[in-house]
C-alpha cells in the first residue's frame, strides 16, 4: 500500500490548515509526523481515510484518488486501512470486547468464538487482557487509548493511522505501543503514519520523520537527518525550545 | 434599527434553507439504506423498545388527562345546550382525528427525538462518529434507518393505544359524573367514528415519526463545539420538530379535508 499526498490544500473558516501538502509514504514504511499542536497533523490523516474531503489536491492510497472512490471502493480501502483516533473514540454503548470486534461483527462472517480469540488476541497485544466486559467509561485514558489501538490491529490491517498512540499512557505502555507498532512493522509489513510529539519514540520507530509547519512538510528525512538537521525550525522544534523562528512570531507581536 | 432587524431575519431563513435542504439529503439516504440489505433487525428492535414501550407510561398518563379534561370541557358547553350524549361523538373524533396524533408525536419528540440528539450529537463531537465511518459502517445506515423504521411502526401504535386511553378517559367522566350509560357512551363512540378518521390519524402520526427521527438525527450529526454544541442542538431539534409536527398537521389535515371529504 501507498500514500501519496499531492499538494494537499483544505482550510476551515477561511484559515488554510493545509497548505498545497505532499508527502509520500512506501509500502512497509513508517513514517512519523512531527509539528505543533493545531497545525494540522489529525486533518491531515483524516484526509487519508477520506473522513474529509480536501479543497484542492488530491490523496491517492495505492493509486487511486480516495475522494473520488464509490461508496463501495472506499468500503474496501476502509477494511484494509484502521485509524486511531486521538481521543480513542470508542462506543460508549458498547463494551470493549464489542469495540475491539466491531468490524469482524459487522463485516465478516466468522463465527462467535473465532471473533472473541482475535479481540482477546488484539488486547493482549496492547497489553490489556481480560478486560472485554468493561465498558469504555470505566477505563482510564490511557487504557481507553490501548483498546483504541486493539480496535485499530483487530481487522489486521495494511495500513495503520496512530494519532498520538503514547500521549497520555505511562512510559512502560508507551514503550510496548512502540514496540507493537515496530513488530507490526517488521512482521506484518504494515505501512504506518504515526503522528506524535514524543521525539524518543519518534526516533525510535521512524524510518523517515516529516516535520509539518504552517500547512506544509517542510523537511523530511531518516530520523538521523532531522536530528543532526540545520534548519532552525526543525532545530527548535525537536529540541523543545521556548525562542526561536517558531515563536518568533508570537514574540514580535508581543 | 429596521436593517439590522431584516439582516436577521434574512440570515434566519438562509440558516432554515440549509436546514432544509440538509434535512432532505438525509432523508433521501436513509430512505436508500432503509430498502437496501442487509437488514438487520436488532438494532431496530431495541431503538423500538427504547423510543415505543419505554413511552407507554407517559403516554398513558397524558392520554388519560386528556380524556378527562376534554369530557369535563365539553361538558360545559353541552350542557348548556342539553345535549351531553354528543360529547362522546365530539371527544372520539377530535382524539382519534387529531389530539391523539399529535399529542403523542409532541411527547415522543420530547422524550425520544431529544435522546437522539443527545446522543448523536456526543458521538459527533467524540469523533465516534468518524470512527464509524472508518470501520467501514455508513453512519446513515448504522444510527439513522433503525430509529426511523422503529419511529415510524412505534409512533402510530403508541398513537392508537393513546387514542384508545384519552376515548377512556373522557368514558369515565361521561358515566361517572355525567350519567350517560356505558352501552350509550360506546354506542355514540362507534357510530361516530369512521375508518377514514383513524387511517388519517395513523397515516399522520406515521408522518410524524419519520420526521422526529430524521430531524432529531440531522441536528445530532451537526452538532459543532462540544457539550455546549450538544445542548444547543437538542434545543433546536425539539424547536423544530415541534414546528414541522405542527406544519405537516396543517398540511395534511387539510390535504385529507379535500381527497376524502
Ligand atoms: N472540523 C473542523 N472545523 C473547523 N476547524 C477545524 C476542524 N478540524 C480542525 N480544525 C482546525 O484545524 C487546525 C488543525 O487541527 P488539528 O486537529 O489537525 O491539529 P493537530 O495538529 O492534530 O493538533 P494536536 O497536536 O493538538 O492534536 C486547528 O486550528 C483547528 O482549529
Ligand atoms: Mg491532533
Amino acid at each position: 500500500m501507498i500514500i501519496e499526498i499531492h499538494k494537499l490544500y483544505k482550510k476551515f473558516n477561511n484559515l488554510p490548515v493545509l497548505n498545497d501538502l505532499s508527502l509520500n509514504i512506501d509500502k512497509g514504511q513508517t513514517c512519523v509526523i512531527i509539528g505543533r499542536s493545531g497545525c494540522g497533523k489529525s486533518v491531515l490523516l483524516k484526509h487519508i481515510v477520506g473522513l474529509l474531503k480536501p479543497d484542492k489536491g488530491k490523496v491517492l492510497v495505492n493509486h487511486k484518488e480516495v475522494a473520488g472512490l464509490s461508496e463501495l471502493e472506499l468500503s474496501s480501502l476502509r477494511s484494509k486501512i484502521s485509524m486511531v483516533f486521538q481521543g480513542g473514540a470508542l462506543f460508549d454503548s458498547m463494551n470493549v470486547t464489542e469495540n475491539v470486534g466491531f468490524s469482524l461483527i459487522e463485516h465478516t462472517h466468522i463465527s462467535q468464538k473465532e471473533i472473541l480469540e482475535r479481540v482477546e488476541e488484539s488486547l493482549s497485544l496492547v497489553g490489556l487482557g481480560g478486560i472485554g466486559n468493561l465498558m469504555p467509561s470505566e477505563l482510564s485514558g490511557g487504557m481507553k487509548k490501548r483498546v483504541a489501538l486493539a480496535r485499530a490491529i483487530c481487522i489486521r490491517p495494511e495500513i495503520i493511522l496512530y494519532d498520538e498512540p503514547t500521549t497520555g499512557v505511562d512510559p512502560i505502555a508507551a514503550d510496548s505501543i512502540n514496540e507493537l507498532i515496530r513488530s507490526l512493522h517488521d512482521k506484518l509489513k504494515v505501512t504506518s503514519i504515526v503522528v506524535t510529539h514524543d521525539m524518543k519514540s519518534a526516533y525510535h520507530i521512524a524510518d523517515k520523520i516529516a516535520m509539518m509547519y504552517k500547512g506544509r512538510i517542510i523537511l523530511e528525512g531518516t530520523p538521523r537527518e532531522i536530528r543532526e538537521s540545520k534548519d532552525p525550525v526543525v532545530h527548535q522544534f525537536i529540541n523543545g525550545i521556548a525562542k526561536g523562528p517558531i515563536t518568533e512570531a508570537v514574540d514580535n507581536f508581543k | 434599527m429596521f436593517t439590522l432587524f431584516f439582516m436577521d431575519l434574512g440570515r434566519k431563513v438562509i440558516s432554515f434553507m440549509y436546514f432544509v435542504g440538509g434535512l432532505t439529503n438525509l432523508a433521501v439516504q436513509t430512505l436508500y439504506f432503509t430498502f437496501k440489505p442487509p437488514y438487520k433487525s436488532g438494532r431496530i428492535i431495541e431503538q423500538a423498545k427504547k423510543a415505543g414501550y419505554d413511552s407507554f407510561p407517559i403516554v398513558s398518563l397524558v392520554a388519560l388527562f386528556i380524556g378527562f379534561i376534554f369530557a369535563l370541557q365539553t361538558a360545559y358547553f353541552m350542557q348548556r345546550i342539553g345535549s351531553e350524549l354528543y360529547i362522546a361523538s365530539l371527544v372520539a373524533l377530535s382524539i382519534v382525528r387529531e389530539l391523539g396524533p399529535v399529542i403523542t408525536a409532541l411527547i415522543v419528540a420530547g422524550r425520544v427525538g431529544a435522546s437522539n440528539t443527545a446522543e448523536l450529537g456526543s458521538m459527533q463531537v467524540t469523533e465516534q462518529i468518524d470512527a464509524l465511518e472508518t470501520l467501514a459502517e455508513n453512519p446513515v445506515k448504522y444510527l439513522v434507518v433503525p430509529r426511523f423504521i422503529a419511529l415510524g411502526i412505534m409512533l402510530p401504535i403508541l398513537t392508537l393505544y393513546a387514542n384508545i386511553i384519552g376515548i377512556l378517559g373522557s368514558y369515565f367522566i361521561c358515566t361517572i359524573k355525567l350519567g350517560i350509560t356505558s352501552s350509550m357512551y360506546m354506542h355514540v363512540t362507534f357510530t361516530s367514528l369512521l375508518y377514514k378518521d383513524l387511517f388519517t390519524g395513523l397515516f399522520k402520526s406515521w408522518i410524524f415519526g419519520m420526521l422526529i427521527a430524521l430531524i432529531s438525527c440531522y441536528e445530532g450529526f451537526n452538532v459543532e463545539g462540544g457539550a455546549v454544541g450538544v445542548g444547543k442542538a437538542t434545543t433546536r431539534a425539539v424547536v423544530f420538530t415541534f414546528i414541522m409536527i405542527i406544519a405537516a398537521d396543517c398540511f395534511f389535515t387539510a390535504l385529507f379535508y379535500f381527497i376524502f371529504p
